[in-house]
């Protein structure tokens, strides 16, 4: 008999394609889970519009929950509400501390034009003194960010709401 | 099927599709590391919002066709985007100012369309607008950053801006599919969408020292299919392998 809190904890080991130190649920891209104790249907949501990992992160959830027994396992995709970073979790952000890649920042409205660069801690020697490369990293999430004091070139996972 | 509805949703999704292949095709050829990441990261973002925005057209023609046939096995004068989106990327400072003139647009686009009362639309326009506050913030900075550069930097950009002005004023064009799409509440109103747009250039193009061309002359018909000759140009590259050979997949 399959419950929606095994569902959670298996979750839990499908890890993120591009940044593999987070799970789909650290990440906030889990919306619900549904069991009638042998088959499972899972909502999830992309981080971007574009984001090339969906279609591997559904499969690889297909391919987990199989593996624990679930008969049949369907993944739906939904856009609203549009995915935040408010939506990863604490220990998710302590993990990419941990990782190198600076967690988000409460950054102000992007709307604002001519705002300052959000200031952004570098993970390695927690340092302010740091400068943003670009808005733009190897990921759609990420930015690039490099410390003036310890040199550390550093992914910053950009504020999204 | 509701013609109107669909070309609503074309007019929307052939604006990144166009938008975001122009953009890759500086894939490997960025002034610099960070803005060939950058451009690919935005044609991206554009391409996944197109990637929603034509399988909910194809879903609302309601024929069987996949968002997929309507972007590879459609016609030049089957497409509903702007000439501005087509134009050819030249040097990046013309590329960073025909991303201006469109991110400045788009921005309040989404923000209305977030209250219609398609929920797909309402949907994509929510998820789309977080990622288009990022495109503007970058391409309002590089037009400052290069209108108030050097003297070649200034020079070129004003170039830029004096040749794809003639394109701005179609962002405002609208037919009796918006007067349909807003008696229908799927259109928000957007009687104010060139006051707020002006705002935003008037004060870009002040902080980079930029002159708004006084020419006058407007060019138009994307909304309609008539376009300029460089979208044959875009889709003959873009459609090539679905055309060759038909249904592949990989």
């Amino acid at each position: 008999m399959v419950t929606t809190s095994d569902l959670w904890l298996w979750l839990e080991e499908v890890s993120d394609p591009e940044i593999p130190v987070l799970t789909v649920v650290d990440l906030g891209v889990i919306r619900s889970v549904e069991t009638d104790g042998k088959n499972a249907h899972i909502v999830i949501t992309p981080t971007y519009s574009g984001c090339p990992a969906m279609k591997m992160i559904e499969d690889q959830i297909i391919e987990k929950l199989k593996e624990k027994g679930v008969d049949e396992c369907t993944v739906a995709l939904t856009l609203s509400p549009a995915w935040t970073t408010d939506w990863i979790s604490e220990e998710g952000k302590n993990k990419l501390r941990e990782y190198g890649i600076a967690p988000p920042e409460n950054e102000p409205d992007k709307t604002v034009l001519f705002a300052k660069p959000t200031l952004v801690p570098c993970p390695k020697c927690n340092s302010s003194n740091t400068r943003m490369i670009s808005l733009f990293g190897s990921t759609a999430c990420k930015a690039h960010y490099q410390c003036n004091d310890c040199l550390e070139p550093y992914d910053y996972f950009k504020c999204l709401r | 099927m509701n013609q109107a509805h669909v070309d609503f949703v074309l007019r929307i999704a052939d604006d990144s599709l166009i938008l975001g292949h122009r953009l890759s095709e500086w894939c490997g050829h960025g002034p610099v590391l960070e803005e060939d990441i950058a451009m690919t990261n935005i044609a991206l973002d554009l391409i996944g919002q197109a990637t929603s925005l034509l399988n909910h057209a194809a879903s609302l023609q309601g024929e069987g066709r996949t968002g997929d046939d309507l972007a590879f096995l459609r016609f030049d004068r089957e497409y509903r985007n702007l000439l501005l989106v087509e134009q050819p990327n030249g040097d990046f400072g013309m590329t960073m100012m025909r991303q201006f003139l469109f991110d400045a647009y788009r921005t309040i686009l989404f923000e209305r369309l977030q209250s219609s009362s398609d929920e797909m639309i309402a949907a994509i326009a929510e998820k789309s607008l977080k990622e288009t506050k990022y495109h503007l913030k970058h391409s309002s900075e590089w037009v400052i950053r290069l209108g108030d550069g050097t003297e070649e930097s200034h020079a070129r950009i004003q170039e830029s801006l004096n040749t794809l002005w003639r394109y701005a004023n179609e962002l405002f064009y609208t037919d009796a599919v918006d007067d349909e799409m807003r008696n229908a509440g799927i259109l928000p109103d957007l009687s104010d969408l060139r006051q707020q747009w002006e705002n935003t250039v008037n004060h870009v193009f002040q902080e980079a020292t930029l002159t708004i061309p006084a020419n006058n002359w407007k060019q138009e018909g994307g909304r309609k299919g008539m376009h300029s000759e460089y979208l044959g140009y875009i889709l003959a590259e873009m459609q090539y392998m679905q055309r060759a050979y038909p249904n592949m997949e990989w």
